[in-house]
This record gives C-alpha cells, structure tokens and sequence, in this order.
C-alpha cells in the first residue's frame, strides 16, 4: 500500500514453530497420560493375579509363626493397588526414588543401572540383525522373482518362525554361536513376510517396472525409488519391532541368563514382585512413546515442508 | 486353481482326515503308556516311535493336529480381525479415533497381559476337561494378539488412504464405511495375509511357552505346542523328535499356499 | 644350532614356570543370583552356596559320616538337658583381613542371628521360647550360650551359622571360611580366591585349600550348563536331573556319579481341611485311611523309579529318606503295589467299580484333580503316570499344573485344591527341623494345617511324639519316638511318598579327591581338599 515490499518469511517461521510446539505438547501430554494409566493397570493386573500375598518362604517348615507372620505382613503392605501407585509415583516424582525390589533386595535403580545396557545391547543386535536377515531373504526373492530363492527364503523363515525359542538357544550355544543372535533370530521371520509383501508392492509399480525396463540400476532403483516408497511402512514395523524386540529378549534372557530387563521382568513376574514390575512396565510404556513420538515426528515434518 | 493351490488344499485335508480318523478308529491311544517301551525307536506298532513315558508319538501327534489345526488358526484368524478393525479404523478415519487407538495399541503391547492369563486359569474349574483350559488359551492370545498386527494395517491404511482410486471413490459420494469396507480392506488382504502366516506358528509357540506356567493343556492332552517342547532338550532328541516341527511347518505353508493370490481391486 | 635350542629350552621353562605359578581355578556354575551375601540372611541355594564356602562354623557336619566335627569350635559341651552349649575355641585363628578370631566374635554373630529386627531364618531353629538367649564370655577362648528352653539337636544346628566379625563395617565381611569374595559382577559371575588366612592345613602341614579360586557362573539354563561342561568350561554340575546324567555317562563315563539315595523325594497329600470349598462327598474320600492305602498301592513305583528318573531314584518307604542313616526307620518298606489289596480296600468302604469307573456309596463317579507346579517336566511326567495307575482301580485323574505362587495360594491361603504333588527335601537331617510338618497345629501341616484340636487320634499320637523326642536330649530315645512318628505315617499315608530319588553330579576327572555325597553340597562338600592341576580343559 506504501509502496514497502513486506517479506512474509518471518510471520511464516513464527507459524511454524508454534505448530511445531503443539505438536510436541499434544504429544508429551499423550504419552505422559499413557505411562499413567499403564503403570496403574499393570498394578492391577498384578494385585489381581493369582498368588500375588503368597510367598514361597512359607513352604520352609523351620519358619517359626513369627517370621511367617512377618513374611505375609511384607505382602500385604502393597494390598492397596492405588495407594501403593500414588505414593510410588510421589516418591519417583519428588525424590527421583524408584524404591527397592522386595524380591530381589535391592535399589530398583540399581537393577535397571545394571541392566539396561545388556538388553538395549540385545535389542539393537536383533534389531539390526533381524532387519538385515529379513531384507537379504526377501530382495533377492522379489528382485530376482527366483522360484528357488523363494522358495529357501519361505523355509528358513518357516523353520524360524516354528522352533521354540529355547531349542534355537541351545542349538546357537552348542554350535558356538553369539547367543545374542538370538534375538535376530526370533525378529527375522516376523518381520521378512511383511517386508517382502511390501517391497513386491513397491516393484509392482508401473514407475518402478518402467524404470527396471529402461535399464535403471538395481542399486538406485531400491535406494532411490523402492526404499523411500515403504519408507512409512518400514517406520511402523520398526515401531512394532521395538516391542517385538523386547518380548524377544525376555525368553532369550531367561534362557541364557543374559542379565538383561527381560530376565528382571520375568523374575519379578513369577516373585509377583509388584514395584518392580510397575517400575519395568513404567519404562517400557515410555520407550515404545518416544520410538512413536519419533516416527509421528518424522511424519508430521515431511507433511509441513 | 493353480497347482500349489490345490496340493497344499490336498495336503492340508489328508492331515485333518488323518487326524479324524486317528480318533474313529485309533491304532494306539495318544494317551495310553506302554511303559515296557519308553523312549523306543521307530517300528511297525510305532512308526515314530515312543515319548519318554512309551506313549506313541504318532498317535499324540495326529491328535494334536486335530485340535491345534483348528484352534491355532482360529484364534489367529480372530486377533488379525480385531487388529482390521482397530487398525484399518483408526487408519482410515484418523483425527481422534486415532489418537485413542494408537495409545490403546502401546499400552496392549506393554502391559505384563501374562497376569490376566494367569488370573483366568485361575477361574477354571479343578475338573475342567483339558479342552477347556487350551480354549481359554487360545481365546485370550486372540483377544490380547491384535496390537502389533494392528499397528502395521494402520500403517498400511493410512498410506492407501490418500491412494486416487479412494479419492475417487470419495468424490464420488462413497460413504465412509463402504469405501473402508469395499475397497480398503480389500487392498489391505496383502499385509493382513502376512500378519495371519506370521501369527498362527506365533500363537503355537506362545501356547507351548503358557505351557510353562500352567496355562496350556494338562496331561495327557498333546498340542502343538507342547510337542515342540521336546525340542528344548535336543542333545537326547532323535530324528523323529522333529516330526512335530515338520507338521507345523508343512501345515503353515499349506495354509499360505492354499490362500489365492492377492489382486488388486479399484 | 645350539643357541637355537638353548633358547627354545629357556622358553619353555619360562612357560612352565609361569604355569606352575598361574593360579588353580574351579569353575562351576550357580543357577540362579545369590540374593545376599550376609551369612545371616541366607534363604536360597545360591547363597547357600556362597555360604558354605566362604563361612567359617564352630560345628560342621561331615557330609560323608553325617558326623559332627569340630571346625572354630575345638570342643564344646551340651549340658542342662540341652539347654546350653559351651565352646573352647580354636586358639590363633584369623578372619581373612588378619583381625583376630575370638569369643567377641561368636557373641555378636549369636545376638545378630537372634535379634528379631535381622529376621534371620536360620533363627527360628534356635528359638525354643520366647526367652532370648544368655552369652557369656568367660575369656576370648571360651563363650557359652544358654537359650530358655531346651533346642533339640542343639550342636548341629551351628553347621548353619558363619561367624562374622564383631566390628566389620564392610559390605561384604572378613569371613573364616576357605574362601572370600574377591569379585561379583551381578548377573554374570563371582570370583572366590582363597582366604590367605584360612585356619586349616592339611597333614604334611601345607595350608587349605589347594584350589586358589573358584569362579561361580551365573547360568540358569540346564542344557547349556551340560555343553559347558563338556566342553570344559565348568569343572562340575552339582545336582544333574537323570535324562542329562545318563547322557553325560554315555559320552563321558568317568565324570558322572550316582551317590545313591538323596534327601529329596516325591510325594502326594489330599486336602483334609473341614473348611475348604471342595464337595463334602469328596472330603470323605480323602479324610479315608482306606482310600489313601488304596491310592498308594494303586501307584506302581517302580515304573516311576525306572521311566521318570531312568532307575535313578527308589521308591519311597516315608518322609526320611535312607540316606539319613541315623534317623531313617529301617523297618519300613515303600507300599507295595497291589492292585488287588487296593480294590479290597475301597470295596471295605463301600466303593463300587462299573464299567471300569468306581463309584462311591452315594454314586458319586471317583474323579478328583491333583495340581502340582508347571513347568517341572518330571512332575508333569509322574502325575501321567498316575493317571494310567489309578485307572486301573476306575479312578479318573485330572492333572492340573500352576505356576507356582497359584499352587503356594491355594495350599496355604484358599484350601481350593483335591490333592497336590510336589517335593519335599529335608536340608536338615534332625527331625525337630520338621516340628511344623508334623504338629497339627502347625501351618506346613500340609494336609490339615493350623488345627485347634488334632482332628484325629493319630495326630494327636504325633504330636505328643514331636514335642517328647525334642525335649529329650537322648539320642536314642529320640530315635525311638521319631521312629514311631514314621509307623504312623506309614499307616495312616497322609502324605503318600512316592519314590527318593538319587543324588547325581558331574564332576571332571582332572578334579582330585572329589567324593559326591548325597547330602548337599553334593559335588563340593569337602571343597578345601579339592585339587586340581592348572593346565587342564578341552572336551570331555
């Protein structure tokens, strides 16, 4: 109107950034509800199971009434679900005090300090593995459309997918192989149908049939063209695949007794040990939140730019 | 219908008359303990052989078959419908119902559900025929199985939901539902394919694991599960030890086979 | 040429040289992570463990002889009918961080063990009234207790009490024993080396142990603890079940053993409780003398002996097993299996078979449940076998596994169970360690727990028994009620005991003078006359 060229770069970053700002709050809003309320179901769960007062001690016939009493007196301290919930949180919240494994006697803090490295190790080996065993069984079978490379893929898969996790430990183990393998094992065959299913999609496009005609090398065809096109996809079954990574390790854990959260977690369930299992639940809920936020994240800047 | 089609329809139909007929008119009893010959090798009264307490393995198998063919499936075929319905929803429909069924989804894959499991033996009866406790199994694994598939085809939806045919269909006064219903999921049949061959052995092994807490058939009913548990010893294991893992394979990829194969419709 | 082998020869002194002096190393595994390492607070196996071989007692029983032996303790004597024990100790002994060894010491660990607020569990055997116990030092050699009431088998109930140091503020304590902790990765490992200042020597005077460490893995995995060993990563399995033993004895004959009868057995009990919520027809059944004989001689023990555990166990005569010689009743024989004394029985109490199926007086069909802990393949394995059994007298078994805290549930807090099949292991080998399986009014009572009044004349014979063999410092006349005690047992079958099983352990033959026993630990109770040379390994 004056005859100013006004840029409106600026009012356009500020709009941004506030987008960007609600969508970290809705999101940390979302997942602090969902911490809660896990952590507050998983107290019920436990409280309700069978066996939850009960502990193996008092089948020790050189117990005396006083030291059994003393024992069921320790149980019923965590009768009350939502009290215990409350004042553990209080306690998490205020003090940064996670408590103590009545089971196992020891700092929670301590446990998970120690643990942790060994199942995120584990996790990230099958991750990685899993991932890799899967895309190298199905590419050649959906590149090459080979009947036989089909058909050895769908076994190895199928003999994976069916053996028992405890058997594969014991086979890995016996042969000299990384028991921490293992959890690549388990992850491959539940991932590779979805990849292959995905990636025979992505070839059956007429622009990639197109480009595979005119000459287009395999290489820039997977990278440039196939891989950026599941890419959403791929994002959600790594989401799933954490989770399937952590319920992989827990079996592979227990079996090898690699001092991992898994082995914690299983331990604790069969203790029925309540602050411990509210506690691994707690930061369970928080890892698969943020590996969501993550790919959300991802997703919600390639819709704005 | 192609080849494999009709083989793995033909193959998958002799194991369920086998297992049928191995309850009409049985050899030798799954359950009976010939206890003279504990551990035998394979012979002509026995051509697997014996388990450990000389109970045929043959006979333990075929009825296995019986139940786990049926109930395996079944419940995978029940956790991937769920896992359709939240998952392609949630896809599809976006906004709100979205958000719920996300943070529904991470909270099933978190929570320990074994409690749940535990509680519910807990109601059975002492007496309960052992079916029963398998049912209550399976029935459960159905009903806390859907998350991870449903995460994927909720993926999956939300990527064909912006595909032209849908939008199409849209602008051309298709409501919701029966766009969902009559071109979503149709187009979905891929990955949901995928999530049911992934699930069934998924659900098998889950069984034989319950197992070790009590949560599977009791003695002497034999399933799936419980056979391949012989396999966690395998330095004592014979070759005929893996008949079982042979059936569960064999009886996954008839099951895929039989499947037609996946158009796309727009 | 000749420099050559000059210097090739001095290499290999050098190399041997260096071996002779690299330490001996013992490797075993534990199953599962010792929860504590206060000798005080021990309650599970791998403390136990852990224990044993770093604590130093006053009293040890020999786990060969099941004799007691002098170890701290030089002398001690037992007088005011079992009411006090006094002890000369052993003169210039050092704990392992060299403080001095001397009756302060035996004071301060007897008041921590007794003090309600340490909830020691080795405690309750010593606690025969509510009195606390009186200790007095009359010089640094000499320490008497005196608790208010006689303590039944008084002496050896120290074989499960280390001495600790009056003053240590440590985490992990100076220690007696033959070993200390040098190194604990949680989860992983611990490392044992020898204590430098361990009283023992052996008789050309060299001082015990000969082994310099011990490494304890942490390995809960049966089957990948047998492939450790055979390939020689471990040197010993301490407790094998039978399917891995007769494995090992086929591929590597010279390192299993089978000590013969251990202290576990198996056993079944029916729910006898009034108050339990199962029928009324049922609980008539159980609380039956004939129906539990006719129960017992259904069961083929032999069959279990010889298929569940590959002829590795016997059949069960009562709750003692044979290897506890001195308290076992010879007299006894297992029940016989007699299908046909077993129907007579019923038949006497009015049960009738049709059809294959027994009913009782009422018509009631004769099918009732046993639960036991899953997971336990040999459990689940016996309780088939007594499915097909009871069949043959037209009784239907139904097998139902829990996980275990479910089962500790419904034996001890809901009563909501028929029978129940686990096992039972006698640590102890004195009866009075059993007080609260026996006394009726006592909560291990397992069949009719917590009882106001013994419900039945036998169990009032019982109790009188008990409480008379633990107030008489006579051995013999302990014996002689204990043995009367297992008669009634026999008679009556409360608990049916099924069959003893054998104590089976692995150990390397590059280990020397390893002598498994059935007492525990079976492998390594006589850890500090172990030898074992250092350059050794490869499979076996």
């Amino acid at each position: 109107m004056d005859g100013y060229i006004v840029s409106s770069a600026a009012p356009r970053a500020s709009k941004a950034m506030q987008t960007y700002c609600r969508f970290l709050i809705s999101r940390i809003g979302a997942l602090a509800g969902t911490v809660l309320l896990g952590g507050l179901l998983t107290a019920v769960l436990v409280r309700v199971s069978p066996g939850f007062l009960v502990d193996e001690r008092e089948l020790d016939p050189r117990l005396s009434e006083a030291s059994r009493a003393s024992i069921e007196q320790e149980h019923s301290a965590n009768r009350d679900v939502l009290a215990f919930y409350i004042h553990r949180l209080g306690r998490m919240a205020m003090h940064a005090d996670l408590g103590d494994s009545p089971s196992l006697n020891r700092p929670i803090a301590q446990l998970l300090r120690e643990r942790f490295p060994v199942t995120l190790q584990l996790m990230a080996a099958g991750m990685a593995g899993g991932w890799t065993l899967a895309f190298l069984l199905a590419l050649p079978s959906v590149m090459y459309r080979s009947r036989l490379f089909r058909g050895l893929a769908g076994s190895f898969h199928q003999v994976l997918m069916s053996l028992p996790a405890a058997a594969m430990a014991v086979l890995v183990f016996d042969w000299g192989g990384p028991v921490r393998a293992l959890v690549a094992l388990v992850i491959c065959p539940r991932v590779f149908e979805y990849i292959r299913n995905l990636l025979e999609e992505a070839y059956a496009q007429p622009h990639i049939v197109t480009a595979r005609a005119k000459g287009l090398g395999d290489a820039r065809i997977l990278l440039r063209h196939v891989l950026p096109s599941v890419a959403p996809q791929m994002l959600a079954l790594a989401g799933v695949s954490v989770s399937m990574a952590f319920g992989a390790a827990i079996p592979v854990e227990s079996l090898c007794d690699l001092p991992g959260i898994g082995q914690l977690a299983w331990k604790a369930a069969m203790a029925r040990d309540l602050p411990l299992l509210v506690t691994i639940t707690l930061m369970v809920v928080v890892m698969t939140q943020a590996c969501n936020m993550v790919s959300d994240w991802v997703s919600f800047r390639e819709r704005q730019t | 219908m192609k080849r494999p089609q009709r083989l793995a329809i033909i193959v998958l139909a002799a194991l369920f008359v086998a297992a049928i007929l191995s309850a009409v008119a049985p050899a030798n009893s799954h359950a009976r303990q010939y206890r003279d010959l504990p551990g035998a090798r394979p012979s002509a009264a026995f051509p697997l052989g014996t388990d450990e307490l000389g109970r045929d393995r043959l006979a333990r198998l075929l009825f296995a078959t019986r139940i786990s063919l049926v109930l395996a499936p079944a419940a995978a075929l029940a956790a991937t419908l769920l896992a359709v319905m939240v998952g392609g929803m949630a896809g599809y429909f976006g906004g709100f119902w979205d958000k719920c069924a996300v943070r529904a989804i991470d909270l099933m894959l978190s929570l320990p559900w074994l409690f749940l499991l535990l509680a519910a033996r807990a109601l059975l009866p002492l007496n309960a025929p052992p079916i029963a406790s398998l049912i209550m199994t399976y029935g459960l694994l159905a009903v806390l199985g859907w998350a991870g598939p449903a995460r994927v085809i909720r993926a999956g939806t939300r990527k064909l939901r912006e595909s032209d045919f849908i939008l199409q269909a849209s602008a051309g006064g298709c409501g919701k539902l029966r766009i969902l219903w009559r071109h979503l999921i149709p187009n979905l049949k891929p990955i949901l394919l995928a999530q049911l061959w992934t699930t069934i052995p998924v659900f098998i092994l889950s069984e034989a694991n319950l197992g070790l807490l009590g949560l599977s058939a009791s003695e002497p009913f034999p399933t799936w599960g419980n056979l391949l548990r012989d396999l966690e010893s395998p330095f004592s294991l014979q070759p005929e030890g893996f008949a079982p893992l042979a059936v569960v394979m064999l009886s996954v990829a008839c099951f895929k086979l039989a499947t037609p194969a996946q158009e796309y419709h727009t | 040429m000749k420099r050559c082998l000059i210097a090739i020869a001095m290499l290999g002194l050098a190399v041997v040289s260096r071996a002779a002096q690299a330490p001996s190393e013992l490797r075993f595994c534990l199953h599962a992570e010792p929860k504590t390492f206060d000798p005080l607070l021990v309650e599970d196996a791998s403390s136990e463990t852990i224990r044993y071989l770093t604590g130093g007692v006053l009293i040890r029983i020999n786990r060969k002889t099941q004799q007691l032996t002098p170890e701290l303790a030089a002398s001690w004597k037992v007088d005011l009918q079992g009411r006090r024990i006094r002890f000369s100790l052993r003169p210039n002994v050092k704990f392992s961080d060299s403080t001095p060894f001397s009756a302060d010491d035996v004071a301060s660990t007897m008041k921590r063990l007794m003090d309600p607020a340490t909830h020691s569990p080795a405690a309750d055997a010593f606690r025969s009234s509510d009195v606390p116990p009186q200790i007095t030092i009359s010089n640094p050699l000499t320490v008497s207790i005196l608790f208010g009431a006689p303590v039944a088998g008084l002496e050896r109930l120290f074989d499960q009490v280390a001495i600790t140091p009056a003053k240590s503020q440590q985490k992990i304590p100076a220690v007696l024993g033959p070993y200390l902790v040098a190194e604990h990765k949680p989860g992983a490992e611990i490392l044992l080396v020898r204590n430098p200042n361990y009283w023992k020597v052996d008789g050309t005077g060299i001082r015990l142990p000969y082994i310099d460490r011990i490494r304890l893995e942490i390995q809960q995995n049966r089957d990948i603890e047998l492939v450790k060993f055979r390939r020689g990563e471990i040197d010993l399995i301490d407790s094998l079940d039978p399917d891995t033993f007769d494995e090992l004895s086929r591929q590597a004959p010279r390192s299993v053993v089978d000590a013969g009868a251990s202290l576990e057995s198996e056993m079944i009990w029916f729910n006898q409780v009034p108050a339990s919520p199962i029928p009324g027809y049922k609980q008539n059944w159980f609380q039956s003398t004939a129906f539990r004989r006719a129960v017992s001689e259904a069961i083929n023990r032999l069959d279990i002996c010889r298929i569940v555990y590959r002829g590795h166990a016997r059949p069960a005569e009562g709750p003692v097993s044979p290897a506890n010689r001195f308290w076992f009743n010879a007299s006894l024989k297992p029940h016989p299996h007699d299908v046909a004394s077993a129907r007579r029985r019923l038949e006497s109490e009015g049960f009738r078979l049709r059809g294959g199926q027994l009913y009782d007086r009422e018509g009631h069909a004769v099918e009732f449940s046993v639960i036991t802990n899953a997971g336990n393949r040999n459990r689940e394995r016996i309780a088939s076998m007594l499915q097909q059994d009871l069949q043959t007298i037209g009784m239907r078994l139904n097998v139902v596994t829990l996980d275990f805290p479910s089962l500790i549930e419904r034996i001890t807090r809901t009563f909501n169970y028929e029978s129940c099949l686990l096992g039972l292991t006698n640590f102890d080998l004195d009866p009075s360690a059993q007080m609260n399986v026996w006394l009726s009014s006592a909560a291990n009572h397992q069949w009719n727990p917590n009882q106001k009044q013994p419900a039945t004349p036998w169990e009032a014979e019982i109790d009188k028994l008990m409480q008379a063999q633990a107030a008489d410092p006579r051995p013999e006349a302990r014996k002689r009620a204990f043995d009367r005690v297992q008669q009634i047992v026999w008679d009556e079958a409360p608990f049916l005991f099924l069959v003893t099983k054998n104590s089976l352990t692995a150990i390397s033959p590059d280990v020397q003078n390893a002598a498994p026993v059935a007492l525990t630990p079976q492998a390594f109770w006589n850890i500090e006359m172990l030898r074992k040379p250092v350059f050794t390994g490869g499979t076996r």
